[in-house]
């Protein structure tokens, strides 16, 4: 091969940019696509995490994972904790998101204000709430906030013990990650209307649209891919959620407030069955891809319609 | 030229990346979790340096839960410190030793005719020891030392013992509900114990295991011989239906930490709390006016002795691979000497390891140290049960106090996970 031929040129252009990209390429390779693809290798072995010796099982943690209620019945809470978050925690912060975009007075200060739940940690989050949640008596007087307030508002056949009963226990950790993430939602959806022009409003003014006809026939059409996006952060936010459950209600309860991550979790360090865990990830990373391509699909047919 | 310069440059990082690192083999490092020991640990450490010239890296990890997923990864990657901990079963503890990441003390605790080992209390180092012939097939030997001795006891709060006219803790479980009733009467509520923690779970129904059927019937359940639908496992259930039903347990039990349910012992919440010898320093420090005693759980079964976890209860090991191998068991020697021992008694108030240190601490704690030789611990017992079955068992309890499960349901729970991991273990 001529060294000077245009090939070689070209070939050394190549490389040159290649190599721009390469440390990127590394560190993605290293730390994304590696573990991903050692942790698609683990599932197919029974391994208890230490030992070098590890057992090919096959399929074998597959075929136990279809079969665990426990399981299931935590992607059954998971997406109750979504469902939660993706109405009452959107729906707060669309509110609030169209109250500040208004010219209201101290606008600045809550949009401060409706920020600072997500910035703190999930771990003092849990600690805060359940001092709140508190069941407990001292001196025959309830010490937790909510049930002291409720007896002292009148209204002491409400109290409960709201994180030791399995009716109210998942709804308590749901609202108190809505709580949480709502902030999200608001500082997005905000951005969103902030891009809307204000033209567009005045123009449907004079055409005498209503607040709701605004609402519903500018707004919403307008606001409709940024409102996906918060859909499907909400939904991958809320379905890994986990430091909120230990916080709160540790290992307790039976499995009435077991989620996903919390199972992988006891897989990994309670059980010491890390090809299980391994396969438990996959699947839970199936799950989650699938919903977000439902949502890129449904994302683009609306974007169409 | 420029060209030149920086290729020889890229060369020389390359050079110097691909070589080997340097070992500082004056400086030991030790991982631990105790965020209460950090202080006196790192004082110690001071001391050591001052008298031997070898430098002593103190590193906390905490809480103990992030602290254990650390050790697996470092292990997993081969990067664990001179000294560390391994706050798990004894299953995980074998795994380490054969993997190679745990060094074989015997030697040392042998030599001078067994000096080391003669200062240490026997029930601390049978936690770190592998008999001849155990069933994690690891070669005998002790290859771990003892730091404290701990036990896991019944606390009770003198003075609302007192309001509830009582007037000596209870010696039965009858005793034991009666108190609690007399308690519910005057609003006090009776046990506290932080069961949101599945291990408290199971400490305590293991107890009472202890005391109903004897240790030889609980070994024969684990080895798959008796059925956990046996009458004498439907009582141990029982328990803690009773328990729940006459109101004796606290509100919010089973999604309670520990440390809250020390926070509600503390500040008295609760007469009664199921709780650890380090609770002492724990208490100590959230009401230095709290008037408590220490009890054993009160028996049910007045023909067998009530046995309590306890044993070790922080031990570290030595990184077989280190090159300051020897370094770290010197160290380690030193740390349970008489002084470094009562040095640590006093700051951190937990039971020494080393006997003779045990004149230097609380009354408190000597109540605990007196209840040593009836203690016990699944890192001990011949067999082990399945950590499946273990998470349905504590899991089943949970249910049985929430009332949604009865014992005879969780029971029948648990035989069918028990049957379906012996079938899976059969060759």
């Amino acid at each position: 091969m001529n060294i000077k031929s245009p090939c070689w040129f070209r070939f050394q252009d190549y490389l040159k940019n290649f190599s721009f990209a390469l440390p990127a390429i590394l560190i993605f390779s290293v730390f994304y696509i590696f573990p991903f693809i050692e942790i698609f290798r683990l599932s197919f072995y029974e391994w208890n995490g230490i030992t070098p010796a590890m057992r090919f099982v096959d399929f074998q943690n597959f075929a136990e994972l279809m079969q665990d209620e426990i399981w299931w019945q935590s992607i059954g809470h998971a997406a109750y904790i979504t469902f939660i978050a993706l109405t009452f925690q959107n729906v707060l912060a669309f509110a609030l998101a169209l109250a500040c975009d208004r010219e209201i007075r101290m606008k600045r200060f809550y949009r401060i204000v409706f920020f600072i739940p997500p910035v703190l940690s999930e771990i003092v989050v849990g600690i805060i709430w359940q001092w709140i949640l508190y069941a407990g008596l001292q001196d025959g007087q309830s010490i937790g906030l909510l049930n002291y307030w409720l007896v002292k508002s009148g209204l002491p056949h409400l109290v409960n013990d709201w994180l030791s009963d399995p009716q109210t226990a998942l709804t308590c950790i749901a609202i108190v990650h809505s709580w949480k993430g709502f902030g999200w939602g608001f500082i997005m959806l905000l951005a969103g209307l902030q891009t809307i022009d204000r033209q567009l409003y005045e123009a449907a003014r004079v055409d005498g649209a209503s607040s709701w006809k605004l609402f519903t026939q500018v707004i919403i059409p307008m606001m409709v891919p940024v409102i996906l996006v918060v859909v499907i952060l909400t939904i991958l936010g809320s379905m890994q959620v986990f430091v909120l459950v230990l916080s709160m209600v540790g290992q307790g309860l039976g499995y009435h407030t077991e989620v996903p991550v919390t199972r992988i979790l006891s897989a990994m360090t309670g059980t010491n069955r890390f090809g299980y865990a391994c396969a438990m990830g996959v699947n839970f990373g199936v799950i989650l891809v699938m919903v977000s391509i439902a949502f890129r699909w449904l994302s683009n047919r609306m974007k169409q319609a | 030229m420029r060209r030149k310069i920086a290729t020889l440059a890229l060369c020389l990082l390359v050079c110097c990346g691909c070589a080997k690192r340097q070992e500082d083999l004056n400086t030991i490092t030790l991982w631990h979790w105790m965020t209460d020991r950090q202080n006196a640990l790192e004082e110690l450490a001071r001391r050591y340096e001052a008298q031997t010239g070898v430098k002593v890296k103190i590193d906390l990890y905490a809480p103990s839960d992030i602290y254990s997923q650390r050790i697996v990864a470092s292990a997993q990657s081969q990067v664990l410190p001179d000294i560390y901990g391994i706050l798990d079963k004894k299953e995980i503890f074998a795994s380490f030793i054969q993997s190679g990441f745990v060094a074989d003390l015997t030697e040392e605790f042998q030599k001078n005719v067994g000096a080391w080992e003669k200062m240490l209390f026997p029930k601390a180092l049978d936690v770190n020891r592998f008999p001849e012939g155990n069933i994690y097939g690891v070669k005998a030997g002790i290859y771990g030392v003892p730091l404290d001795v701990t036990n896991i006891q019944m606390l009770y709060n003198k003075n609302l013992l007192q309001k509830a006219g009582i007037k000596t803790p209870p010696k039965t479980f009858q005793e034991f509900i009666a108190a609690g009733l007399a308690l519910k009467r005057v609003g006090i509520a009776g046990l506290v114990s932080g069961w949101g923690e599945m291990w408290m779970v199971d400490c305590f129904a293991s107890n009472y295991a202890f005391n109903i059927m004897g240790e030889e019937k609980v070994m024969a359940t684990y080895r798959g011989e008796v059925p956990y639908t046996d009458s004498d496992w439907i009582k141990v259930f029982d328990i803690f239906k009773e328990l729940s039903k006459k109101g004796i347990l606290i509100e919010g039990i089973v999604t309670k930490p520990n440390k809250y349910a020390e926070q509600d012992f503390a500040l008295g919440r609760a007469a009664f709390a199921f709780n650890g010898s380090w609770c002492v320093n724990v208490y100590h420090d959230m009401n230095s006016d709290l008037q408590y005693g220490t009890m054993l759980p009160p028996p049910i079964n007045e023909n067998l002795p009530m046995r309590i976890w306890g044993g070790a209860g922080s031990s570290l090991v030595v990184n077989n691979a280190s090159v300051r191998k020897d370094k770290a068991i010197a160290f380690l020697k030193w740390l349970t000497e008489k002084d470094q021992q009562a040095y640590l008694a006093i700051e951190t108030k937990n039971l020494p390891a080393n006997r003779e240190a045990l004149e230097s601490i609380p009354p408190i704690l000597g109540e605990f140290a007196s209840a040593m030789d009836l203690t016990t611990h699944p890192t001990i017992w011949p067999s082990n049960e399945n950590g499946l079955v273990i998470e349905k068992f504590d899991k089943g309890i949970q249910s049985i106090i929430i009332g949604e499960k009865t014992p005879e349901e969780v029971a029948r729970e648990v035989q069918a996970i028990k049957e379906r991991e012996l079938q899976k273990a059969r060759p």
